[in-house]
């Protein structure tokens, strides 16, 4: 495994993508061919089944470094890293043996089924064979929380340059249902046909956000088609032969988790791959985001919720028609396809068109967009009438124009050291606001601020805490945030009575006092108008 | 019970049978001073007391101050209390302070090291019945490798870049860890340039008869062109602004008892990162506080609230106690270090 240590360490000790490009392409040069399918595989977000609960990782390794768990589970989110924590801990390896990646994984693999206390011998084992980073990496593929710091986008970069393949037909080859178990880097990579695989997704493209505004694009009004962003699931519904599936863009399979969809396959005909966005849906609009996260991560799904949250797709672009890959058409001529099949959908099914935004000029489309929450959605989404359905984030034809967030000015009372990559500074912030001449807090913040700003508020946490409660430090309320957020809804979970929607701080406002700060009633009439 | 022989108060600590301070954060009369980092060394005091070798740089940042010096082991009656001043390890001429009244012996640590790193004077174990000790890397995960590993990569790592044509930036604070990073390296490996603030301080050290490799100070003449294969020795705040892109095609590190996590090295940034610290590690700290054969234990900076417990767990009488000190941050500049 020192190969691929060894390509770890490079990937992770570099923020440049051409060296990031540069060590995997030479890994996949001269790795093992087997060793090389794993590291797609890794790299693609799939992983050998986990063997050993964490649980146990932890109390045998604060067991063999002698220390007692509470300091361990102390540790762990400081290092933020489970893996990285036992590696650090442990004493130093006795031997040092060089095996490959596969061997490792087959080692892992094996302890399936095994009692504990085996698996505790040969656990231990191994960590006293592997140096530092081998044994973080061992660590990695064992608790199953493999990042690299590389993108599939720059995986199949660097793989195209190591075998001369393109690069979309790479990212297609790349997607699916595949694993090193039953294939091998000679049939998936180089001689692989993804139409002998029925359930094969495309790449899913995706949108940049638009951050001038639509008069920074280089061509005019007419040239774009808008619709609304929708506040969903991106899907991939696939109906090919008898079978239907819907892959979400983190390419996980997520068709039984939205069983109403298979009712689709009496209208819509094989041979077609629609692109669009799973909501939940009510009286022709889409529920709040809430009601389809009860939806997200249930793997079977009770009758209740069915009819609670009952979800449909809502279609915005057709990548297969009759069989057919017609990403390189023109999106205008996709649509209308899409539109013709939608036709033959009756509307007690779970499928619509996203309609197009009508607009003559970037002035009435602003107008549109700041109706964006009246209709539920997000912001607009502009697509260029002639380009082709391209693969991952590609600038150019796809653009996101969200709606600007909601914002109330917060004090600051809490606040706690953030873990990992912001281990030593103080980044996670309890927000309040007032009612009366007392301080309610109603949300919690760790992003937005640059790292100069967490330096500094880091420093005034150290000399302003007021009282500790384990890791959380009251603090002297006297600063004023503005937090940013996307949506508001009741929550009798929380003290305030709300729950905000990706909440961050989106200024220091260190020009407002305390007093300036809103109010409960601002945030309840915000509910009122939004929730 | 008589009053404890020092106090914690919010200037900082205090000795009141002999009425001096020690690292007050607040002007006091008389501070006796453990070295010369600014979260122990602060202006405005009336008198300062610092061991000789501390003394030339708390001139140099503090300007004309009214110092009294003394040798490490020298004892000193200060006010009818008797103060010496023991290595600390941490950078050239930082002490621990013991003070003894009618048999009751504390001991401020200051900031510390265990394991020698080749400049600084080596940490001494002092016997105390109390120890003010610092926590700064006071957790299990902490754990520095051998000087002789660090420097292999160190030296590895310049030696690459040289061959690829690349400068080598490494940033390190002005004070002691620049120094330590000048006395580790292979100056055969090329020319050595020094950011104004580390040539500084080089040149106070020098002075006072440390040696060090022949340096280059960086000034807008300095002909970057005609030096290849450069290690480049920088204030922590000087990487990644326009200063540092001067040198062209390079390779920038910092050098840090942080780097030890992944995290805090992806934030930073750098290329590399190397685990150096001023400070003792888990192990050291445990050592360090063993060998005072100490029962009381207060903890000042660093992870106090674990620190404390594991302590007490070992049967120690451990306490925290809030101070402004500010142990290693990654993202403290030391006065001139932004110079």
């Amino acid at each position: 495994m020192k190969r691929f240590a060894a390509l770890f360490t490079a990937l992770d000790q570099t923020t440049k993508t051409t060296l990031k490009v540069d060590a995997l392409a030479s890994y996949f040069a001269e790795a093992p061919e087997h060793d090389k399918l794993w590291t797609i595989a890794l790299l693609s977000g799939r992983r050998p089944k986990r063997t050993v609960i964490a649980t146990r990782l932890r109390e045998w390794a604060a067991d063999r470094a002698g220390l007692p768990l509470w300091l361990f589970e102390e540790c762990y989110p400081i290092v933020g890293d489970l893996a990285e924590t036992i590696a650090l801990i442990l004493p130093d390896a006795a031997r040092d043996t060089d095996q490959t990646l596969t061997h490792w994984i087959d080692e892992i693999r094996a302890l399936a089924g095994l009692e504990d206390d085996e698996k505790r011998a040969r656990i231990l084992d191994i960590w006293d064979q592997l140096p530092k980073t081998e044994r973080f990496v061992f660590n990695k593929l064992i608790t199953g929380g493999f990042r690299m710091g590389v993108s599939q986008k720059l995986m199949t970069r660097a793989l195209s340059r190591a075998t001369g393949i393109d690069e979309p037909d790479l990212a297609h080859r790349l997607m699916g249902d595949w694993h090193p178990d039953t294939t091998s880097f000679e049939s998936l990579i180089l001689t692989h046909d993804p139409e002998a695989d029925l359930s094969k997704p495309y790449p899913f493209y995706l949108a940049y956000q638009l951050d001038g505004g639509p008069e920074t694009l280089e061509t005019p009004p007419a040239d774009w088609a808008a619709e609304r962003k929708w506040d969903g699931i991106r899907g991939q519904l696939i109906l090919r032969g008898a079978n239907h599936y819907l892959w979400s863009r983190g390419e996980e399979l997520m068709t039984d988790r939205f069983p109403e969809l298979a009712r689709l396959i009496d209208h819509v005909p094989p041979g077609t791959v629609i692109d669009g966005e799973v909501l939940a849906w009510r009286d022709e609009r889409p529920l709040p985001f809430n009601a389809l996260q009860k939806r997200i991560g249930r793997k079977t799904v009770p009758k209740k919720l069915l009819t609670e949250a009952p979800v449909i797709l809502y279609a915005y672009d057709l990548l297969e028609w009759q069989g057919t890959d017609i990403r390189a058409r023109p999106f205008a001529e996709r649509r209308d396809l899409l539109e013709q099949i939608a036709k033959s959908v009756p509307d007690a099914m779970p499928m619509r068109v996203s309609p197009l935004v009508r607009f003559d000029d970037w002035e009435q489309l602003a107008e549109a967009r700041d109706a964006s929450r009246d209709h539920a959605s997000e912001g607009i989404m502009l697509k260029r009438r002639d380009s082709p359905y391209r693969d991952g984030r590609k600038k150019g034809d796809w653009w996101k124009w969200k709606v600007d967030p909601l914002t109330i000015d917060a004090v600051m009372i809490y606040a706690q050291q953030g873990h990992g990559r912001r281990a030593n500074l103080f980044t996670d912030f309890t927000f309040a606001v007032w009612d009366g001449d007392a301080l309610v807090p109603f949300t919690k913040a760790y992003s937005g601020l640059t790292d100069a700003e967490f330096r500094k508020i880091t420093a005034w946490v150290r000399k302003n805490t007021l009282e500790r409660y384990g890791p959380v430090r009251q603090v002297r309320p006297e600063h004023v945030f503005e937090i940013a957020f996307e949506g508001i809804q009741e929550s009798p979970r929380h003290k305030s009575g709300v729950a905000l929607r990706f909440p961050r701080m989106s200024r220091w406002r260190q020009d407002k006092p305390l007093s300036e700060a809103n109010t409960l009633a601002d945030l309840k009439d915000m509910l009122a108008a939004y929730g | 019970m008589a009053d404890p022989l020092l106090s914690f108060t919010d200037r900082g600590i205090y000795c009141a049978r002999g009425d001096f301070y020690i690292d007050p954060w607040r002007p006091v009369d008389r501070a006796l001073i453990t070295h010369g980092h600014a979260d122990h060394s602060r202006p405005g005091m009336g008198r300062y007391l610092a061991t000789d070798a501390a003394a030339p740089v708390m001139r140099h940042r503090l300007g004309d101050i009214a110092i009294d010096t003394v040798r490490y082991g020298e004892t000193r009656d200060v006010g009818g209390v008797e103060v010496s001043f023991h290595p600390a390890g941490h950078v050239p001429g930082s002490a621990q302070i013991r003070v003894a009244h009618r048999g009751e012996v504390w001991v401020v640590s200051g900031d510390y090291k265990v394991s020698p790193d080749g400049l600084s004077e080596p940490f001494e174990p002092v016997a105390c019945h109390a120890f003010i000790t610092e926590c700064t890397f006071g957790l299990p995960v902490f754990k520095w490798a051998p000087e002789a590993d660090v420097r292999a990569d160190l030296n590895a790592w310049w030696r690459k870049n040289a061959a690829d044509g690349k400068t080598s930036i490494i940033g390190a604070y002005a004070l002691g860890k620049a120094q330590r990073l000048l006395t580790s390296v292979d100056p055969d490996i090329g020319p050595i340039l020094t950011h104004g603030a580390v040539e500084n301080t080089n040149a106070v050290m020098r002075a006072q008869g440390i040696s060090l490799p022949d340096t280059i100070r960086v000034t807008p003449d300095t002909d970057l062109k005609s030096i290849k294969g450069a290690l480049v020795v920088a204030t922590p705040s000087a990487l990644g602004t326009p200063w540092a892109r001067r040198f062209g095609r390079s390779s920038t590190a910092f050098a840090s008892g942080w780097m030890a996590l992944r995290g805090v090295r992806r934030r930073r940034a750098a290329d590399r990162g190397f685990v150096i610290s001023d400070h003792a590690d888990w192990d050291g700290l445990n050592t360090a506080i063993r060998e005072t054969g100490a029962e009381r234990i207060f903890v000042t900076h660093g992870y106090t609230s674990i620190f404390r417990r594991w302590l007490e767990d070992q049967g120690y009488d451990a306490a925290i106690v809030e101070t402004e000190y500010e142990g290693e941050s990654l993202d403290r500049d030391e006065p001139e270090d932004a110079a």
